[in-house]
């Protein structure tokens, strides 16, 4: 992985840019030695490591702007982070760029619950927002399984998803607002307790936009009433084609589970082996199907999720008739990353999406990657919307290993984005995935959206290296090649 | 009129647009023209009719996904997604009558570009959370691709959201991805009479925090009730709050008992519309059918925080008396009717939302004149409106795609 080559103009003014900084951030809100900056040197993607040039830790919007400002006006990049939990690089600091990391934004500012909204600061984490609302019922839908640790802001800049979402929505889907300062050090707001954008939906295209664009400083989120009921099927398969045909008719018969969750042999065996959550051994395939909502529509679909999972061949079926039992069901799946760090000393876990009638044959051509690069490999599946999560297992104490098991996962994203699907599905881009961006977008594609960046941020200060293969300055970008000449279409028709 | 091209397939828009900006020729763009009336009046010589890049490209129902040119209408796409018992969630409303044009002959390309969507906006989303993908032509007159045909991804930038709402600013779409979801097999919709605005609102916000899914929140204050084709709600001779209800049979039976406890605690008598009503009722709310007519009245469109919708339209009733209208959304959507004028009453309709916790106002209906002299959409703070300028330029750098129809620009 090859970042933007650090320019040694700007590590030669470190000294000074430290001092500038305390001069806006006093106090241990910047921190310099080599020490304590290695709290920062990765995020959730561990592979990649690197020292920052400094961090700073401000604690108000006007540090925050001053602090951009001043990067600007030097030249200097800036790399903003939330919790770090990132699993694409997308908090990697740079050699030559300040860390600008916004823990100290943790405060719950206001909860409306008349208009069922909460403004909180982007420190906050996911899960924090949910404990602040749920004594009066509430909470915040998207629940990426880093809820525990990962930020509001964070998931604004990743637009994070959760097992949910194929329901409620990713973040982007349950957010209402944002404040965000421009590289420039402008501060805008977006939004409020409103809905829809006057102008150009530019919370839209900020959230999910990797920290490339403005660094959030506050966020007003949806807070939704809680489901009275879940409750939950678990379903074993012999194939997975019989799996993902239930999958498709329960969609076709007009359900939206809450969540559907697919596992295959070696990542029940793996999790089973972990929590011993009670799953069947002797199958293909697993379904964890939940159901939502009130009480009378829980128990009317569930009956009928149970029929068609019947239909499809299922050969192990257990409805959960307790909330202990139903928690057992998820205990395996939400046990499946660590479990399978159990069985290999390490792991990639990928992110793709696919077109889920194309499940089969993604299964079976990873199968056959598997043994072209000698590399197990065990898959848990968002099945209602397509993610796909192999994990890839390797020893990265066998030189040459991590190179082949990374080779192996940008084999799978090719096979997603061949069979119509995507790269990412709800872990981002980042560094992890920026060199494969290629095998999606058109030179025009990216083009574009490195135009709309040029908006936000013209001298590329805000986390370069991220996101874009390439990154042509903005001027180059602007250019347009235009050849005057006659309208000559004399078969389009005219009035 | 200006000169119009007809193009039928991306390669021709983007030979045109090419062509315009090497000879800096601004374009409108529409479809079938019925919200031609919805934004500033931009005038230009040339056109590019899009409505013949219609037609269905391919369809999934167990994928969620439709894939369609832009020119196929509306109406179209429902009764091929009804077929399959799906829907787009987020309700496309019909607003030609609003202007005198006939109904259904809105086009997916026009519910994109305007970013509208009816009563189940609040919990089903918009145009926005919708758009999957699309390839489109910039101002530039180049091809590109955006988003992607599934309904789960972060790859790249969302330019999707971008171009809903965008009135053919940024790009001409040529092809779009949808996603799609199930209809509601059954629906029905809990009527409570005689409540004022702000109880009305109160009873709403109840209904929205319980937990029964509810599926639209409107009130319609008595001047408006009276004006609708539902018996029970015209014949009130009161305000009318509705809250619908969807889901299968026995759920949705379960949740209508268990509303009209929550709601009877207003102390004011309930109703019940089944089916037939019930869709006759929330599509006469999505359309603001009660505002189609007289058509000389100026017509707002206001969005709020939900509870702030009573405060607002107080405000604005104090000092216009002959101001009509009623609140969706759970109030956070005014539609508001006022007599004629030259400024469309804009400083008081937005001096309201200003005072009462923000939000923003869109001029639906006015003259011409009042159209270019009254920001028909909510102006904003400088660094947001120097923003969105820098947005327009990235995708078309010399102002030739509906160059006005939003912002005013320069030479227009």
């Amino acid at each position: 992985m090859l970042m933007p080559a650090p320019e040694q103009d700007i590590i030669a003014q470190r000294l000074d840019l430290i001092a500038a900084l305390r001069a806006i951030v006093p106090g241990e809100g910047v921190i310099a030695d080599e020490t304590s900056l290695r709290a920062f040197e990765c995020d959730g993607l561990t592979a990649y490591r690197q020292l920052p040039l400094v961090a700073v830790l401000p604690s108000t919007v006007q540090q925050v702007s001053d602090v951009m400002k001043l990067c600007n006006e030097r030249g200097v990049k800036i790399v903003p982070r939330g919790a770090g939990t990132s699993l694409s690089g997308g908090a990697l600091p740079l050699a030559d760029g300040v860390l600008l990391g916004l823990g100290k934004f943790n405060k719950v500012l206001d909860i409306d619950w008349d208009n069922r909204c909460a403004v909180v600061q982007p420190g906050v984490t996911n899960l924090g927002i949910t404990r602040a609302v749920e004594h009066r019922g509430f909470y915040y839908a998207p629940d990426p399984s880093s809820q525990i640790a990962c930020t509001i802001g964070g998931n604004v800049a990743e637009n994070s998803g959760g097992v949910h979402c194929l329901k409620y929505g990713l973040t982007t889907n349950n957010i209402l607002g944002v404040e965000m300062v421009l590289m420039n050090g402008d501060v805008v707001r977006l939004g409020g307790k409103h809905l829809d954008a006057e102008g150009y939906d530019l919370m839209g295209i900020i959230c999910g936009s990797e920290g490339l664009l403005g660094v959030i400083t506050e966020v007003t989120v949806r807070i939704l009433p809680k489901p009275t009921t879940q409750r939950a099927v678990l379903a074993g398969f012999p194939t997975s084609e019989s799996a993902g045909d239930c999958v498709a008719k329960i969609i076709a018969a007009g359900i939206i589970p809450g969540g559907m969750e697919m596992m295959d042999r070696p990542a029940i065996h793996a999790a089973e082996d972990f929590v011993h959550a009670g799953y069947p051994r002797d199958v293909e395939a697993l379904l964890i199907i939940e159901l939502d909502g009130p009480p009378a529509e829980v128990d009317d679909l569930l009956a009928r999720v149970k029929v068609i999972a019947e239909q499809c061949g299922s050969v192990s079926l257990r409805v959960s008739q307790s909330e202990d039992e139903r928690l057992s069901f998820w205990a395996g799946r939400k046990a499946a990353f660590p479990a399978v760090g159990r069985i290999s000393p390490d792991y990639l876990c990928m992110d793709g999406t696919i077109p889920r009638k194309t499940l089969p044959l993604v299964l079976t051509r990873m199968g056959q990657l598997s043994e072209k690069y000698g590399l197990r490999v065990a898959n848990v599946f968002h099945a209602g919307d397509g993610n796909l999560h192999p994990l890839i297992l390797y020893d990265a104490n066998n030189p040459g290993e991590l190179e082949r098991a990374e080779e192996f996962g940008a084999d799978i994203l090719r096979l997603c984005v061949e069979v119509g699907g995507v790269l990412t599905g709800e872990h981002g881009v980042g560094v992890e995935k920026r060199d494969l961006m290629p095998a999606m977008f058109t030179e025009a594609d990216l083009a574009q959206q490195m135009r709309v960046k040029c908006a936000f941020d013209p001298n590329h200060r805000l986390n370069p290296g991220k996101v874009f293969p390439v990154l042509h300055r903005c001027a180059e970008l602007g250019r347009m090649h235009v050849h005057k000449g006659q309208l000559a279409f004399p078969d389009l028709p005219r009035f | 009129m200006p000169e119009t091209f007809i193009p039928s397939g991306t390669t021709d828009v983007a030979d045109l647009i090419k062509w315009a900006a090497a000879e800096t020729r601004p374009l409108s763009l529409h479809g079938h023209r019925s919200k031609a009336g919805l934004g500033r009046p931009a005038q230009t010589e040339y056109a590019l009719d899009m409505s013949r890049l219609s037609g269905i490209l391919d369809y999934e129902p167990a994928e969620l996904v439709l894939t369609l040119r832009p020119g196929t209408l509306v109406s179209d796409v429902e009764k091929l997604l009804g077929a399959r018992n799906q829907m787009l969630a987020f309700e496309p409303p019909d607003y030609g009558p609003l202007w005198g044009h006939a109904a259904a002959r809105g086009t997916i390309g026009g519910a994109i570009g305007c970013n509208l969507a009816g009563p189940r906006r609040f919990k089903a989303g918009a145009v926005r959370d919708h758009l999957l993908g699309f390839t489109a032509v910039s101002g530039r007159g180049e091809i590109f691709k955006a988003g992607a045909k599934v309904v789960k991804n972060v790859t790249g930038y969302d330019l999707p959201k971008l171009v809903c709402g965008a009135y053919g600013t940024l790009a001409a779409l040529t092809e779009v991805t949808l996603k799609v979801l199930p209809a509601p097999e059954k629906t029905r919709t809990v009527l409570v009479f005689g409540l004022d605005d702000a109880r009305a609102i109160q009873a709403l916000a109840a209904a929205a925090a319980s937990p029964h899914e509810v599926a639209g929140l409107a009130h319609l204050p008595a001047a408006v009730a009276a004006l609708s084709g539902v018996a029970y709600v015209a014949k009130a001779g009161t305000g009318v709050t509705a809250v619908r209800i969807e889901g299968t049979d026995i759920s949705v039976k379960a949740r209508c008992e268990a509303l009209r406890d929550l709601l009877g605690s207003f102390g004011a008598p309930l109703e019940e519309l089944h089916s037939m009503n019930s869709a006759w009722l929330w599509r006469e709310i999505r359309d603001a059918a009660a505002f189609a007519l007289p058509q000389d009245r100026v017509l707002w469109r206001l969005s709020t925080a939900p509870l702030s919708g009573p405060a607002v339209t107080a405000a604005i009733v104090a000092a216009q008396p002959e101001a009509r209208f009623f609140y969706d959304w759970a109030g956070g959507l005014v539609w508001l009717t006022l007599p004629p004028a030259q400024d469309a009453h804009a400083a008081l309709v937005r001096g309201a939302i200003a005072a009462y916790g923000g939000g923003h106002a869109t001029l639906i209906r006015a003259d011409l004149a009042t159209r270019a002299a009254v920001p028909v959409f909510q102006p904003q703070p400088e660094a947001l409106a120097a923003l969105s300028r820098r947005v327009k330029d990235s995708f078309d750098p010399i102002n030739i795609l509906n160059p006005g129809r939003m912002a005013p620009s320069a030479g227009n």
